[in-house]
């Protein structure tokens, strides 16, 4: 009887569905590798993956919240941890919506920016990474109990994290500028997509950054 | 003479099932948090309960088992019909056994001390007369039915608050804990056998003075320390499972102190749950021998030995299945917070056996548990859960004061 006091931590499992959205962000790297060596096979396969983990944190997602009811008594708001597993869960969202889209519409990445292209992808993916270990002190950030040195760890990854992301939103800008240069000599309806793969992808970032700062939120409590 | 024989057959009978009961189901709570953060294997875990609940029940069960065995009936208006004490104990034994077992089969939280309080005021408040109640010191009772909890739960903030400041947030926990928790461990062994020595040795017929008491419990606490400090040197850092999770090795430090505030817990339970077993036995025995109301007699050692070995029998056969299912569900108790619960319960359950008040460990330990929580040391704490043990004692008196009636009137007619 006294166990039955205890409700489910949502930790590990909050920890485990930002793993799974890093991993599945983390697709899009081969995802647009293969779109930029034209192999389609190989990109519809990497969509395939980004699928499946999508799913598996929607999964995970709907499990963590159905174990969260408001009876629960936590060291921080049950809301704030909800908000949190939004924005990780938004960061698998958006890979799988801009691996629909390339690969719905077989867009190229046109020649001049692919380069600049996949290093602005693989910049993304290090926000997702960034922000999966910051989330990975969850279980550290309740066992010192939100106060003292954990939280100065991760206010300092979180640091990190910022900045990574005002990275590529740099490199979002030069992108940008690099597909105007060349636009007047592309189709322009692949033009206007072009534009919104290239937000869409830089989102992944964005959603990182929230992440980051859902966490600021917690130490602040 | 022979119903006096058959009198304290029965009463041992119910008696010896009531610690049976208490060992088979009760003792998990005490001790399932040790075993659920792995701070005792399961053995361990028996070990411990076997020895510590024996040594609580005997040392420092006398003056809960007194209050429960006259000092909730009125013994001056049955100085002429004792008879009716024997078979209102009786009735109780029965009664609050029998409501346990029942909702034990339910999976009901009920506590074993209320339950017997409420069958011993039901009986005598119907069986004899509202006026055969002492009420002021039922209304004792009651009252710290509620300050328990609420003394553990501001105890366990108070330590786990501590163990925040002092440890798990500062930039080197691991050699922070390996310097303050034998202090901890000093803190637990000192005021348990202090409040031992001062108020429960006289039951057992030692006495010691004031001087005395406080040296040999800085004596034990010392002692203690000292062991828990090698115990602690000798843990080193791995380095593998320190990858995983920081405080892998200080929680480890922090299991060298569960297992003395595990200690510190199984004597609290056995002080003063021992009783609930056998302070309607004592009384049973001592009208029966002496045909009279011993009101100033103290309870013979022999019983609390009696309630102490059925509580060691009932956690041997039963008890580790209870433990080992309850223990594996406690997992968001680590050694850090386990501890500062154990410790907080312990220390106010020994207090109450100290001053001979029979409260309910359990809820004890809940607001124990609550008090870390407060400290924002408890992943999720279902608050569901929590009110439904609360509000089962506010149940669970009626039920056992209703058997109680019922066993009374059925004894008094067909018992001689």
């Amino acid at each position: 009887m006294l166990a039955n006091i205890f409700g489910t931590s949502p930790v590990q499992p909050l920890e485990k569905h930002c793993d799974i959205a890093y991993q599945c962000s983390k697709q899009l790297n081969d995802f647009f590798a293969a779109v930029v060596d034209g192999d389609w096979e190989r990109a519809a396969g990497c969509r395939d993956r980004i699928e499946a983990l999508e799913h598996e944190a929607d999964d995970l997602k709907k499990e963590i919240r159905l174990h969260l009811p408001k009876s629960l008594f936590m060291p921080v708001p049950r809301e704030d941890l909800l908000q949190l597993l939004l924005v990780q869960d938004k960061m698998a969202n958006r890979a799988k919506d801009v691996s629909g889209l390339v690969l719905g519409r077989r867009m190229h990445i046109p020649e001049p920016i692919a380069a600049d292209f996949l290093e602005f992808v693989r910049r993304n993916v290090d926000a997702a990474k960034q922000a999966r270990k910051s989330v990975r002190e969850l279980d550290e950030l309740f066992t010192s109990g939100f106060r003292g040195a954990e939280v100065s760890l991760v206010e300092s990854l979180i640091e990190e994290l910022d900045r990574i992301e005002s990275d590529t939103d740099d490199r979002q800008a030069a992108l940008r500028a690099g597909l105007f240069r060349i636009e007047s000599g592309l189709d322009p309806v692949t033009v206007i997509f072009l534009y919104r793969v290239i937000e869409l992808t830089g989102e992944i970032a964005d959603m990182a950054e929230r992440v980051g700062r859902r966490l600021e939120l917690l130490l602040s409590h | 003479m022979e119903a006096e024989i058959l009198y304290i057959a029965l009463a041992a009978i119910f008696g010896l099932f009531m610690a049976w009961g208490i060992g088979a189901n009760d003792v998990a709570n005490a001790m399932a948090t040790s075993v659920g953060s792995r701070a005792l294997t399961i053995k361990q875990a028996i070990l411990v309960a076997a020895v510590f609940e024996f040594l609580g029940a005997v040392l420092a069960g006398g003056a809960v088992t007194s209050t429960i065995r006259k000092g909730i009936v009125d013994a001056d208006l049955l100085s002429d019909t004792p008879e009716l004490l024997v078979y209102g104990m009786l009735a109780s034994l029965l009664a609050a056994g029998t409501w346990l077992l029942v909702a034990s089969r339910n999976g009901w939280p009920v506590s074993t001390t209320h339950s017997i309080v409420g069958a011993i005021v039901g009986f005598a408040a119907v069986g004899i007369g509202v006026d055969a109640v002492q009420w002021g010191q039922v209304g004792t009772i009651v009252m710290s039915w509620v300050v328990s909890p609420l003394t553990a739960g501001f105890i366990a903030f108070l330590i786990f608050a501590s163990v925040q400041r002092l440890i798990l947030s500062q930039p080197d926990p691991l050699e922070r804990a390996r310097r303050y928790v034998p202090v901890y461990m000093f803190l637990a062994a000192f005021t348990i056998t202090l409040v031992t020595i001062l108020k429960g040795l006289k039951h057992v017929g030692l006495e010691i003075d004031l001087t005395n008491s406080y040296l040999l419990a800085i004596a034990i606490a010392f002692v203690v320390a000292v062991i828990g400090k090698f115990a602690i040197a000798r843990i080193k850092p791995d380095p593998k499972a320190e990858k995983k999770q920081h405080f892998y090795t200080v929680e480890r430090v922090f299991g060298v102190l569960m297992i003395v505030t595990a200690c510190s817990m199984a004597f609290a339970h056995g002080s003063n749950d021992v009783a609930n077993a056998i302070g309607p036995l004592a009384a049973v025995i001592s009208v029966a021998q002496s045909g009279v109301i011993g009101a100033q007699s103290a309870v013979p050692v022999w019983v609390l030995v009696v309630g102490g070995g059925g509580i060691v029998v009932g956690l041997a056969t039963y008890g580790r299945h209870v433990i080992a299912t309850v223990g594996e569900k406690i997992t968001q108790l680590t050694p850090s917070r386990g501890f500062a619960a154990e410790l907080a319960a312990a220390t106010t359950i020994v207090i109450a056996s100290g001053t001979g008040i029979p409260i309910s460990t359990t809820h004890t330990l809940v607001g124990a548990v609550l008090g870390v929580g407060l400290a924002r040391g408890i992943e999720a704490i279902d608050l569901r859960v929590v009110g439904r043990i609360f509000v089962s004692w506010a149940v669970t008196i009626p039920a056992g004061a209703f058997l109680a009636i019922v066993f009374f009137f059925v004894f008094r007619t067909i018992l001689p």
